[in-house]
């Protein structure tokens, strides 16, 4: 109490200056110390770890025991075949997930916001929303229904005189499989940052347009989409980001071990899983782990920067 | 004069206006279909007989009513035993994370707090940098011992960064004057945080405490890495097992003491799913509204 009274010296320094500082917000400093402890074990502890990427690693001999070896995992890492495929997988899967639900969530969101009837949209935005709350785990069990080989697509092709696809047997349709669960899981939800950005815009330009004569169309297309650009670039900058992390989540609950599906759905994620726990070569795993940060930090640094330049208020940091 | 026209204008609706709105009210009732097929699926597969299931597959509609897989799922132990690890991990999950959540954000959200930066960062790192998979994992099961303890479902996906800048910038909109008063009334962080900063961030604690139990609810990838007995065996997990047609079923046949040929397999996953998804569904309309304000302030603020 006497020291929160004392005007703060602004330019102490040194030991005492940073134990003034702690004695003073003490109490402030103690409520954040169970949380800091815990990003300290369960966040930072695990850096140590990193080591094993040039370390083979030794069960018995544990984490400081295993012997170096250099560079030696990520070169059996470059040298593996097919990883060039895994690579390409993370990126082109995730483009085509950032393309197909920016466009449906922003035509959704314009959509939505058109709508007159407000307990129609109220309930069909409720219903759009949902699918986001179900876990993968559920939809990987659903999806069998659909494209299982009596599912609902098989029992639709049959009656349309087609001939029945064996879809776990087809790895091309994988890709396309994953960009509609995702527009079925994402895009109804992406929809919310849309629609609360158009409801935010300045009605008097509508009402302007509209007495000159201009259709709803023309206003969609002359006001709401220029007006919503600089959020539909923040957003997919964004997402960028984040392009070399795959969806483990979706993927691997969708084909988890499927060697046959593996070509065309396994990305670095469900990559560093299989070396853990089918390969077992734990150092192989820590080191495409340990690329894959690099890259995704300094994807994810500059991408940050850029949304900053384009629009201080958006940016992470 | 002028307000006339203006008037006139507004009422008078053109042909492509009308057009436009058909098409979108059409095109919203399609996606909205799309987007509840898989639940109808869920629900006819759940109530429908074995035997039509394994003869025409999954349906949209209801070809003969049966109850057998509910029957099973209550006569079997595996299901409501993984339904009570589940709870218990929401539960007290989302308490535990709360607790945390709210005592780290709310001195991040006070400027007074000079190395407020320095946790800050440290907080943000984490989501930019992180040791992987492998040191993860050798973290949990071998320096923690953590393997098949129901707290592995807990500890690790305790605190999300995310969710503790989420608070930070809910707290921070709470007026300094109601703080101020109380320290000059002599009260201290602790009393001021409780009393007086989170009875007023309620939504923000709704909105939050809704993200974590639903990650707690739908998370088997912790399950999947740390979980062998089943026992211990979260509901979501119980699914994946389910839908590999693996061990799990076979576990069910055990404990009800039927043949596993004679099990209502598929109608039985359809229903354990619909156990699974049904309170999510159920308390949905009512804390929708939730969600969708703390996502706008989480983009708007990040």
């Amino acid at each position: 109490m006497t020291a929160r009274t004392l005007p703060a010296k602004k330019n102490q320094t040194g030991i005492r200056g940073v134990i003034r500082e702690l004695l003073m917000n003490k109490h402030l400093y103690l409520m954040m110390l169970p949380t800091v402890i815990w990003f300290v074990i369960f966040c930072y502890f695990p850096l140590y770890g990193i080591t094993l990427a040039f370390k083979k690693y030794d069960f018995a001999l544990g984490i400081a025991g295993s012997p170096f070896v250099g560079f030696e995992n990520f070169k059996f890492l470059f040298a593996y075949d097919g990883i060039g495929r895994v690579f390409f997988n993370t990126i082109y899967l995730n483009v085509l997930f950032i393309l197909s639900t920016t466009v449906i969530s922003v035509v959704l969101a314009i959509m939505f916001s058109e709508i007159k009837n407000k307990t129609f949209k109220r309930v069909t935005q409720s219903i759009a929303i949902l699918p986001h709350f179900v876990s993968w785990a559920v939809v990987s069990l659903v999806l069998q229904a659909f494209v299982g080989t009596t599912g609902l697509l098989n029992q639709a092709f049959k009656a349309l005189g087609m001939s029945r696809v064996s879809f776990y047997n087809e790895p091309e349709l994988w890709p396309w499989i994953f960009v509609v669960l995702r527009i079925w899981q994402g895009c109804g939800f992406g929809t919310v940052t849309y629609i609360a950005a158009i409801t935010g815009f300045d009605t008097s330009m509508y009402e302007a347009a509209r007495v000159d004569g201009a259709t709803r169309f023309q206003q969609i297309r002359h006001i709401t989409l220029p007006l919503l650009k600089p959020t539909i670039v923040i957003l997919t900058i964004m997402s960028v980001g984040n392009i070399f992390r795959g969806d483990f989540g979706m993927i691997y609950a969708m084909v988890r071990d499927t060697a046959k599906l593996l070509p065309t759905t396994d990305v670095i994620d469900t990559f560093v899983y299989r070396a853990l726990r089918q390969m077992n070569n734990l150092g192989m795993s820590t080191a495409t782990s340990l690329f894959q940060s690099v890259v995704g930090c300094i994807l994810v640094v500059s991408v940050n920067a850029l949304a900053k330049k384009l629009d201080p208020d958006t940016a992470l940091f | 004069m002028k307000e006339k026209v203006f008037r006139s204008n507004r009422i008078k609706t053109p042909t492509s206006d009308r057009i436009l709105q058909i098409v979108i009210v059409l095109v919203i009732t399609l996606f909205c279909v799309f987007c509840l097929l898989p639940f109808v699926v869920v629900i006819t597969g759940a109530f429908e007989r074995e035997l039509n299931l394994k003869r025409f597959g999954y349906a949209l509609y209801i070809r003969e009513f049966s109850t057998s897989a509910f029957e099973l799922i209550l006569k079997d132990q595996q299901i409501p035993n993984s339904y009570k690890v589940t709870i218990f991990t929401t539960v007290v999950g989302t308490l535990l994370s709360m607790l945390f959540t709210i005592t780290a954000a709310y001195p991040l959200s006070l400027k007074k707090v000079k190395y407020r930066n320095i946790v800050n960062f440290m907080i943000y790192f984490t989501m930019l940098f992180g040791g992987g998979l492998v040191p993860t994992y050798l973290l949990i099961s071998q320096t923690l011992g953590l393997k098949d303890n129901i707290w592995v479902l807990i500890w690790p996906v305790m605190c999300s960064a995310w969710n503790i800048f989420l608070m930070r910038n809910f707290f921070s909109g709470v007026p300094k004057e109601l703080s101020e008063s109380a320290y000059i009334d002599g009260a201290n962080d602790f009393t001021i945080l409780f009393k007086i900063v989170l009875p007023v961030s309620v939504p923000g604690i709704a909105t939050i405490s809704l993200f974590y139990a639903l990650g707690y609810w739908n998370q088997w990838y912790n399950a999947m890495l740390y979980i062998n007995d089943y026992s211990k065996m979260p509901l979501q997990y119980l699914i994946m097992d389910l839908a590999r047609s693996g061990d799990a079923l076979r576990e069910i046949a055990q404990y009800t003491g039927q043949s596993l040929n004679n099990m209502p397999g598929l109608s039985l996953k359809m229903a354990t799913t619909l156990v699974t998804i049904g309170p999510i569904v159920l308390l949905y309309p009512f804390v929708q509204r939730y969600f969708t304000s703390g996502l706008t302030v989480g983009a708007v603020k990040g």
